[in-house]
């Protein structure tokens, strides 16, 4: 891994353009911004083309052979399956709306990085093969020839772009990079181009059902682990079931709440709410991800990871299924998986069983967030919280890019956080809600190995949380979204230190009186509670 | 390359027309064939636009929601930012249609140091606003020229239009106004950095051409008068199949027929097509409803999937000790 710069080198950028054109200005691939490239045995574990290994710093990028002939009939036929992709190939005006709105412009500078050109990396291509004016007039009508070259700036910036939607809220015609990013890495894939932190997480969730390969019993030991802390805080002994057959609802969270600390605590913070409603539910070691690599690679991948969801709640015959805190797991279950493997006929609509509503916005996918649920849970007064236990907590609220934008999941999380916690802060209103400033590391960019440009792409998001750190001494950053919580302990520590990351339920968890327990003298990262229990020495 | 390029164009398309219409005198090929050729581009080269775009199909529903979701009956939805159902969308639309409501959104983000700064900027707002708006009233204002009796609701835009009632003719408000948002978005590309390094021919020349149609227009209102009559009478010839070329009308009239005709003919294969194409972008013309109500991806294909059962194969003996239930034992 390159070493990280500090501060004041990584802040020394501005948004002045290159003297050259930028189809004059070639990639340059500094260690630290961009990701390794993906691993042979990763791509044939899930049959993807050109299976090899092979360097992104190295000349050869082994391509096969007729490369661009692939590339070509790859762009043609995605221009006739997704409207999408045509029509924003077509009628972009090169406003500039978007340029200062991604997250990755505003912390590098890198002109290539505004929506609008990172699109013309490909409209450009588009235009020479596609459009009469660019065969006929080519550079003119800002038409390029596909080269190898231009191979590896896709690469670049369609891995420098976290698929966060933040340009299309801005765009005047709604056109969406995130769409485009999706495109230009289908189409990278068809020539074995992808990364190792995406392609080694597809292939584990392919063979093992979750992004960062849990074996069954390994799942196990680890709730095991959270289950025996949940007894030291809470007094309280949990025994959830896993694959078990015949209970009524399928619970599905991201796999990273059952693998590292912080998202653990979340997992924690689900646990101790289920056992305290009765809820009669179950998880599986099978579909034991709820997020998805795959649709960080191309569309078919990502149908065939998301497919486990429905067949294991048809096997387990539950009646619908509630999802975890998880960001990009939402868009694609808001927005794909009913397209893709529905219809789920043989789930119920969603009903709550302890407070009986309905869920009708659900009553196709049979799917229910987390967040929906449970706000509906203490909107009902069904849960007793005790928001005093977070008193310690100053907390602000970070919405994740997809929920956000791809669902609208904005007042359920926060309706939950002015529950269980006395002091809640919004950062400021240009980046919150709809203009979310992305963590920087979705769309599965959250490696190591390139942290700059993810220090770079957080660092809108750290600024907007540093103002509130400064002026209400906010020191949690709430959150629902497990690549939030991998990620932003890095970034806060970077940036703001001093902030804490936490899932939404990890916050409940702490406020949540359970029935029978004992009195909570710890957080649910054991920690003293301050003004609560022996520890108080005063 | 990239401004001159175009602009240089313009300006031979300027002298094609003098020097066609005033010196060579080919009227009929400049008032009634281009003309008509022109048009027919216009109407033919739009619909097969929308066509070629129609034929793709919308696979997923991705609505980019930007307002909070029909949720919980106690959840105050977003209704316009976040629609669920097609009225709201027609809502939606019509709001980014008729008012550019995304474009109002619009930050600019600065850094000062190590802090950035997200504040209000309008401009590029205002600017188009006023352009599309004012160019839709002119549209609208030269039906005077191809209907007969002239609608009422024309002349009440006239004189909206000309309420200053300043000089004689009346000053048209629109006709500074599209001068002056054409200026304002020619001037921002040229001067913001960003906004040039991103610009291609393809977009200083529309802003050039619709510069030429405008001004020739407003030499023939204000300056080089030519005769409105003649005008009137050789439009009617137009739309009633009749062409006539009447001669007395002056080159500058020409000049101003030749550029527009250039426009439409250019509009359907260039970036001008995002008048029809913003009414077809699924990132806001769908609703948010895609968990409620099904989408149907018209070429959904069977995947291959790793099933439970091999799954299962694959991890028993571990699966069993750790006392997970077994399909097979």
């Amino acid at each position: 891994m390159a070493k990280l710069p500090k501060k004041e080198e990584l802040l020394q950028y501005n948004y002045q353009v290159p003297a050259t054109d930028w189809m004059d200005t070639p990639v340059e691939f500094k260690p630290g911004t961009y990701c390794y490239g993906a691993k042979g045995k990763n791509l044939e574990a899930v049959g993807f083309p050109n299976a090899r290994d092979w360097s992104p710093s190295e000349e050869d990028w082994k391509l096969p052979e007729d490369w661009k002939g692939t590339v070509l009939e790859g762009i043609a036929d995605r221009l006739s399956k997704y409207r999408s992709f045509r029509l924003f190939m077509d009628i972009c005006v090169r406003c500039g709306a978007c340029a200062d709105k991604c997250h990755f412009y505003i912390g590098s500078g890198d002109p290539k990085n505004m929506p609008v050109l990172r699109a013309e990396l490909l409209r450009s291509i588009y235009r020479r093969y596609f459009t009469t004016s660019g065969k006929l007039l080519g550079r003119l009508a800002g038409a390029r020839d596909l080269t190898e070259e231009v191979i590896k700036e896709w690469w670049y910036y369609f891995f420098q772009c976290t698929e966060c939607r933040r340009c299309s809220v801005y765009c005047p015609y709604g056109i969406d990079q995130a769409e485009i990013t999706m495109m230009g890495r289908e189409l990278l894939n068809l020539l074995g181009l992808n990364t190792d932190w995406i392609s080694g997480p597809v292939a584990n969730c392919y063979l093992k059902g979750n992004h960062v390969g849990l074996e069954p019993q390994t799942i196990m030991s680890n709730i095991e682990i959270m289950l025996e802390d949940i007894e030291t805080i809470t007094g309280k002994k949990i025994e959830p079931r896993f694959n078990r057959k015949g209970a009524e609802i399928l619970f599905v969270a991201p796999s990273g709440d059952l693998f590292a600390d912080p998202g653990i605590y979340t997992c924690m913070g689900y646990l101790m709410l289920f056992e305290q409603i009765g809820l009669d539910y179950t998880m599986s070691t099978y579909a034991s991800e709820g997020g998805n690599f795959g649709f960080f690679t191309s569309n078919e991948m990502a149908k065939r990871l998301n497919a486990k969801i429905y067949a294991e709640a048809k096997r387990l015959g539950v009646k619908w299924i509630l999802g975890g805190e998880c960001g990009h797991m939402w868009r694609v279950i808001n927005q794909y998986m009913d397209t893709w493997n529905g219809p789920a006929d043989f789930l119920e609509v969603p009903v709550s069983p302890i407070t009986g509503t309905k869920f009708t916005n659900a009553a196709s996918t049979k799917m229910v967030h987390i967040t929906e649920f449970t706000a509906d849970l203490i909107y009902h007064n069904k849960i007793k919280l005790d928001p005093s236990r977070n008193d310690h907590l100053r907390v602000t609220f970070h919405d994740s890019c997809n929920t956000a934008r791809g669902m609208g999941l904005l007042e359920e999380p926060r309706y939950i956080l002015q529950k269980v916690c006395n002091h809640f802060y919004e950062m400021p209103e240009e980046t919150i809600r709809e203009k979310t400033l992305c963590c920087g590391s979705g769309a599965g960019l959250n490696a190591g190995e390139n942290m700059e440009m993810r220090l770079r792409g957080g660092f809108p998001r750290a600024n907007a949380v540093r103002y509130v750190h400064e002026r209400y001494g906010v020191n949690v950053l709430a959150n629902i979204c497990a690549i939030d919580r991998a990620a932003f302990p890095a970034l806060m520590n970077y940036w703001v230190p001093g902030v804490e990351v936490m899932g939404v339920h990890e916050l409940l968890g702490n406020a949540l009186v359970m029935d029978g327990e004992i009195e909570r003298t710890m957080d649910l990262r054991m920690r003293p509670l301050p003004g609560k229990g022996d520890d108080d020495d005063v | 390359m990239k401004i001159w390029a175009p602009l240089l164009a313009v300006l031979a398309l300027v002298i094609i027309a003098w020097l066609g219409a005033g010196v060579f005198e080919w009227t009929s090929l400049f008032g009634i064939i281009i003309p008509y050729t022109a048009f027919a581009i216009l109407v033919l080269g739009f619909i097969y636009r929308v066509i070629k775009w129609a034929q793709s199909p919308v696979p997923f529903r991705i609505p980019t929601t930007c307002g909070q979701q029909e949720s919980l009956p106690w959840i105050k939805q977003d209704k316009i930012e976040n629609p669920s159902k097609t009225w709201e969308v027609v809502g939606r639309m019509a709001l980014e249609i008729l008012f550019f409501r995304s474009l109002f959104r619009n930050t600019q983000t600065e850094k000062r140091e190590d802090k950035l700064g997200f504040g209000s900027s309008k401009w590029l707002w205002l600017g188009s606003l006023v352009f599309h708006w004012s160019m839709l009233i002119i549209v609208l204002r030269h039906l005077r020229y191809f209907l007969y009796p002239v609608p009422a609701f024309v002349q009440g835009l006239e004189k909206l239009d000309g309420f200053l009632q300043v000089g004689v003719p009346v000053l048209y408000l629109t006709d500074v106004f599209v001068v002056l948002g054409i200026t304002y978005l020619f001037l921002r590309r040229v001067v913001i950095p960003q906004v040039k390094y991103i610009s291609l021919a393809a977009d200083y020349f529309p802003l050039f051409l619709l510069l030429g149609i405008a001004t020739s227009g407003i030499l023939m209102r204000y300056g080089l008068k030519v005769d409105i009559a003649s005008v009137k009478d050789f439009a009617m010839s137009l739309v009633t199949f009749k062409p006539q070329v009447i001669p007395e009308i002056g080159t500058i009239f020409y000049v101003h027929l030749f550029l527009v005709s250039s426009l439409v003919a250019y509009f359907p294969w260039s970036k001008l097509m995002h008048a029809g194409g913003i009414f077809m972008s699924p990132t806001r013309n769908l609703a948010n409803n895609s968990r409620a109500v099904r989408h149907i991806n018209p070429w959904n294909y069977e995947v291959k999937t790793h099933t439970y059962e091999e799954y299962e194969d694959e991890f028993r003996e571990k699966m069993r000790k750790v006392g997970l239930p077994l399909e097979r034992e």
